[in-house]
């Protein structure tokens, strides 16, 4: 292996053994049961047999990664990009050893940690320099080490006061600030960093990008999961684009993202709708159609119209109901909520009878990328009739008229109001 | 590295590659885990330490009695089968020992056993944040677990010595060979311990099924009377037991030769040992990649 290459590849796979329950209608407990004793006694034939367990009469192999070959060189901050299910956490799992390849080989060289572990196997019972020492040794770190950086951990989490107290009683914040502290003075050779961007709050996350980005001012190599492209474009160097568990594109950021987005867009249909059924509860059945009004297939983009509509129908007959609409970034922040009856003005009448309320926008605010669309009907005041803050999952795509202008190609937020610039 | 940024950043140290043999180049490959197996277990030994001190420490924190338990346990279950086996049912003692020793004795060697076997068996899901975020070999897990018997059993050995004093009953040279069966009683439970463990990942199950064989298994093995009231053409199978042969030997170390050891037997519940931890580890090994994956 050449000198500076710290990860190699070579057309790895991970498959897993899905099982399925045949569909057979067990008619008494009886059945039920005698199923159940079946399928664990084949769980016992094959533990003595030295085979994985799955349950299940059909098996099914669903490979998660596939013939997946690269090369990555220290001190590289590498993205690695790729839909949900596209096998990112997979291949992440796959370099941290937390589950074993089913083909093809990995050669790595140094000590791989994760920033996915914070604060992993922190015991509350313990106190803090008890956790320090315990989730450092969880981490890789020696004894020896734990010591030599004791107090540089404590004063680094600013807990100085409280070492000797339960972690149980730490706030919060406090808790955070400790385990980041413990896996942020780890010294890795190769850092894996798994959407950690997308819990704690504003502080933490900045305190993650900075040492992210002394960590590859040091030479460290990094890979970065995120689904934040703003925050791949700002670091990364390089972007792994997986879809399907195929590595389909590796090179530049700008052409990753560019492969990512067109990869979001290719079943886009399938995204931008959705249709629900409940079984119970006041409402029976909740739709949403989000369109842009681009003429080459509906998408929705960047400053063009788009239009919003929802539509439900209730077992009941419900007069002064409201729909209410937000929009989350991908990491969960709340970009925008309107409600349709913000001034007690348009009831929406529910009934049998499917109803939509619509909602437009002129030009679409948002930038490139993926949201999530949550749905809320109410009564205002009374009571809420449904509410799904993940209902569905929206693209938006770069505008394909030039009359929309992006200056850079990511800039650094989800919103893009119409602007303009006076000098 | 740029100098600069280790005096403006003074947190973040300069690599010393040189300190933890970070150089070691890892090789992964489908089904190749198992050459370097026992070589990274001895790699993790700090972590097994730890791991073993966190089950120890946390084990009787917030209880108000602490440690007692351990003491209290085992005591008050000596009172009753003294009562239940030595008064109403009359079963001799070994030899000349007092009947509470005896039972005492078998007490300790028993609750060694079975804290092992329970502790053991359910670690795995007590780390489920451990095993699906983290690399180690799994083996430290219900290994490091098993170190909280082994303290709470030198607890209750104290305690048999008080209740010897008491007696004025004193062991003799047999007590020398205690660390060995003492081995014996941690590895003997290990192996059933780990079949359930990896069974216990994925049918949670066992554990419920665990206590149950832990309550029966207090009867069936002798702990509330000797051994020696078994008749002699059941004994060997008997033995295939292989907590009787921790019992049996505990007491033939500290009843002072009183208690007489029945050498088959003892070499049957050793085989029985030795079968079961190969079986264990075996099978514990062909699906602990899998653990992350079913957990």
């Amino acid at each position: 292996m050449s000198s500076d290459i710290v990860i190699r590849a070579e057309g790895i796979g991970k498959k897993y053994l899905i099982g399925h329950k045949t569909a057979q209608r067990d008619n008494t407990m009886r059945d039920t049961l005698m199923r159940s004793l079946a399928g664990m006694g084949r769980s016992f034939a094959d533990l003595a047999r030295g085979k994985p367990i799955i349950s299940g009469d059909e098996i099914e192999e669903f490979w998660a990664l596939k013939d997946l070959d690269f090369e990555i060189r220290a001190g590289e901050v590498v993205g690695v990009i790729g839909a949900n299910g596209a096998g990112k956490s997979t291949l992440l799992k796959v370099l941290s050893r937390i589950t074993e390849l089913s083909e093809g080989r990995l050669t790595i060289k140094g000590r791989v940690a994760s920033l996915l572990e914070v604060g992993t196997g922190f015991h509350p019972e313990l106190t803090g320099r008890e956790n320090i020492y315990l989730n450092g040794a969880i981490l890789g770190m020696t004894h020896k080490e734990i010591k030599s950086k004791f107090d540089e951990i404590v004063d680094f989490a600013g807990v100085e006061k409280f070492v000797d107290t339960p972690v149980k009683r730490y706030s919060s914040g406090m808790y955070v600030r400790l385990a980041f502290s413990v896996a942020g003075h780890l010294e890795p050779e190769i850092l894996i960093v798994d959407e950690v961007l997308a819990v704690g709050d504003v502080e933490f996350q900045r305190k993650c990008l900075g040492r992210m980005e002394t960590l590859s001012k040091g030479g460290r190599t990094i890979l970065f999961v995120s689904h934040n492209l703003n925050s791949i474009s700002n670091l990364c160097s390089r972007a792994l684009v997986l879809d399907q568990g195929h590595c389909v594109n590796d090179g530049a950021v700008p052409d990753g993202i560019e492969t990512f987005l067109s990869l979001l867009t290719r079943d886009q249909s399938a995204l931008n709708e959705r249709s629900m059924e409940l079984r119970s509860g006041p409402i029976e059945r909740v739709a949403v159609k989000i369109a842009g009004t681009s003429e080459v297939r509906g998408d929705l983009e960047t400053g063009m119209p788009a239009e919003f509509q929802v539509t439900a129908s209730a077992r009941e007959d419900i007069p002064g109901a409201a729909c209410r609409i937000i929009l989350y970034s991908m990491d969960g922040a709340e970009i925008f909520r309107s409600a349709s009856r913000p001034y007690w003005s348009v009831p929406w009448s529910l009934s049998r009878m499917p109803a939509t309320a619509t909602l437009q926008m002129p030009n679409l605010p948002l930038t490139p990328g993926e949201y999530l669309l949550g749905i809320m009907l109410e009564v205002p005041y009374e009571r809420t009739l449904f509410e799904d803050s993940r209902f569905c999952k929206i693209v938006v795509k770069p505008p394909v008229s030039s009359a929309v202008e992006l200056p850079n190609f990511f800039p650094a937020s989800p919103l893009w109001p119409e602007h303009k610039w006076t000098i | 590295m740029d100098p600069k940024l280790t005096e403006t950043e003074p947190e973040i140290a300069v690599p010393n590659r040189a300190n933890d043999g970070s150089e070691r180049v890892l090789v992964l490959e489908a089904g190749r885990s198992a050459q370097r197996y026992w070589r990274d277990i001895w790699d993790y030994r700090e972590l097994f330490g730890i791991l073993a001190w966190r089950d120890v420490s946390v084990q009787y924190k917030q209880t108000v009695i602490g440690v007692s338990w351990a003491i209290l346990r085992p005591l008050l279950t000596m009172i009753v089968f003294t009562v239940l086996f030595g008064r109403l049912g009359n079963l001799p003692s070994d030899g000349q020992a007092p009947y509470p020793v005896m039972v005492m004795a078998g007490m300790l060697a028993w609750f060694l056993f079975s804290t092992v076997l329970s502790q053991a068996s359910n670690s795995l899901i007590q780390n489920t944040n451990l095993i699906s975020k983290v690399y180690f070999p799994r083996l430290i897990v219900p290994a490091a677990s098993s170190v909280v018997a082994l303290v709470d059993a030198l607890f209750t050995l104290v305690v048999l010595f008080l209740l010897m004093f008491w007696f004025g009953f004193f062991p003799n040279w047999q007590i020398a060979f205690l660390p060995l069966f003492f081995v014996f009683g941690m590895l003997a439970p290990l192996g059933p311990a780990l079949i359930l463990a990896a069974l216990n990942v994925k049918y949670r199950d066992f554990r419920f099924i665990v206590p149950f064989v832990v309550q029966f298994g207090l009867y069936v093995s002798p702990v509330g009377f000797s051994s020696s009231v078994v008749p002699d053409q059941w004994r060997l199978l008997y033995s295939l037991n292989p907590a009787v042969g921790v019992i049996d030997g505990f007491r033939w170390c500290l009843l002072g030769g009183q208690s007489e050891l029945y050498l088959p037997g003892l070499a049957v519940s050793v085989l029985s040992m030795i079968v079961f931890l190969w079986v264990g580890i075996k099978s514990f090994r062909s699906v602990e990649r899998t653990f992350a994956d079913l957990i």
